[in-house]
């Protein structure tokens, strides 16, 4: 017996080594899954803290730029408006539920982000206490930009589109059909879009925008234009490739969309016994 | 370890940390050459720390790192191979009169050759495990290998500059 735990405190630093290595790698799965645990992450006061004054510097000098972007949207929903405010030309009559507002907007600044790894995160200045819910929608005004996964108090972390776990569900919009865009894991700038069938006449330069099946982004968002179509080996879908609308590199402000609806139509799926893949 | 070496060794950490995660968290040159400045910190530790405190500290160390990163487990585990390798990796480096116990390996106590020798397989050990485990099952073993060789290089290099720079020449830091 000595002799076994003589042995074995010879060996102490390399079970030590193996013991840390297995917390670390354990941490590493389990904060993988979508719901990983959101105290150890930059949602975390003090280091959201820190990094938002880092991005509070750093954004003082790409404040032109997205003035310019805001500039630009700002004008955009003018157009959408004055179209919105036409005199009405016949008697208004309320409606159901179909017509009231089933998505509710509201922006935020983004104070870290990644796009070097192939699981990219970004930490937002808005959190619990501002009404951010995990599984939001994120995006600006070029184009998707990811997913909310948790949420603290005052902050909120994102799963990036440049994420191989995130899936969107996303149409071609000329063609109507139906796929997924997934990060590629290499290019920021380069997405593949999943689940097309061969018989699509895709082309390049047709774009891809949300189709609204998912209930988490509104329909006809824009995520990207398809830059490649390749008939691949599958002998079921073809291997698309999409340049992503939205540049990663400079992404500082975002909007965040919810859907007032999803409760219901999650218990809707569950009474159906049906899975609503995101 | 003295007390005096104690602080100064705690300050160097956090004033690394803070560097890695202000400056260099999104750098990569070329998109492949990748900065892991705060392993300095690790590396210079005295020649005669026990393992289990030096697995510890920068197990603590890449945990800390990681939490910045959004990448829990990531660095903690690169960063705990590296002090699992470097005891074995400075028995076998060790110079004909052994290690003086007042020195520390650093740049100017032991000289560019021996440092480099020194720093550069241990944070390719490191750089090697953590492109791994980033794109585990992405299956590119050219591109893992790819980007540890120059962010390796890269790192020392710049380990180089910072220990010129920075370090005393008597003295820890």
């Amino acid at each position: 017996m000595l002799r076994i735990l003589q042995f074995l405190y010879s060996l102490r630093s390399f079970l030590l080594f193996i013991l840390l290595e297995i917390i670390a790698i354990w941490l590493l799965v389990a904060n993988n899954s979508p719901q990983g645990a959101a105290f150890f992450n930059s949602s975390n006061a003090l280091v959201g803290s820190i990094l938002e004054t880092q991005s509070n510097v750093s954004d003082f000098f790409s404040l032109a730029e997205a003035n310019e972007a805001l500039v630009v949207e700002n004008s955009r929903l003018m157009e959408k408006l004055s179209s919105l405010k036409l005199e009405p030309d016949s008697v208004s009559i309320s409606l159901d539920s179909a017509l009231s507002s089933q998505f509710e907007f509201m922006g935020a600044r983004v104070i870290s982000n990644s796009l070097r790894y192939t699981q990219n995160h970004m930490t937002l200045n808005k959190g619990r206490k501002q009404g951010v819910k995990p599984g939001m929608g994120i995006f600006n005004e070029s184009g998707v930009v990811g997913r909310v996964k948790s949420v603290s108090d005052n902050y909120a972390v994102g799963i990036s589109l440049l994420n191989n776990d995130l899936l969107i569900s996303s149409i071609i919009k000329s063609t109507g059909d139906f796929g997924s865009i997934n990060w590629n894991g290499k290019d920021s700038k380069k997405a593949k879009m999943l689940y097309v069938p061969r018989h699509v006449q895709a082309q390049v330069g047709d774009t891809v925008v949300t189709s609204g099946y998912s209930a988490v982004f509104p329909r006809n968002l824009k995520i990207g234009v398809i830059s490649n179509v390749i008939q691949s080996s599958d002998p079921n879908y073809l291997d698309i490739e999409v340049t992503l609308t939205a540049d990663f590199s400079k992404i500082s402000y975002v909007y965040l969309v919810e859907n007032t609806q999803i409760d219901e139509l999650d218990s809707l799926y569950q009474q159906s016994e049906l899975t609503n893949e995101f | 370890m003295n007390f005096r070496n104690l602080i100064s060794f705690i300050f160097l950490l956090l004033i690394l940390g803070l560097v890695q995660i202000l400056f260099l968290k999104n750098l990569a040159l070329f998109g492949i050459a990748f900065c892991f400045l705060y392993l300095v910190g690790i590396l210079s530790l005295p020649f005669q720390i026990r393992e289990i405190p030096l697995l510890l500290i920068s197990f603590g160390v890449g945990l800390t790192i990681d939490v910045f990163y959004d990448t829990l487990g990531l660095h903690a585990s690169a960063a705990t191979l590296l002090a699992f390798l470097r005891p074995l990796w400075l028995k076998i480096i060790r110079p004909n009169g052994g290690y003086d116990d007042s020195t520390q390996p650093t740049l100017q106590e032991m000289g560019l050759g021996w440092f480099i020798s020194y720093s550069l397989p241990l944070t390719f050990a490191f750089c090697l495990l953590f492109f791994t485990a980033d794109q585990w099952g992405s299956g590119a073993f050219l591109g893992i290998l790819n980007k540890s060789l120059f962010s390796s290089i890269f790192t020392v290099l710049l380990a180089i500059i910072v220990q010129l720079l920075f370090f005393k020449r008597r003295r820890g830091i």
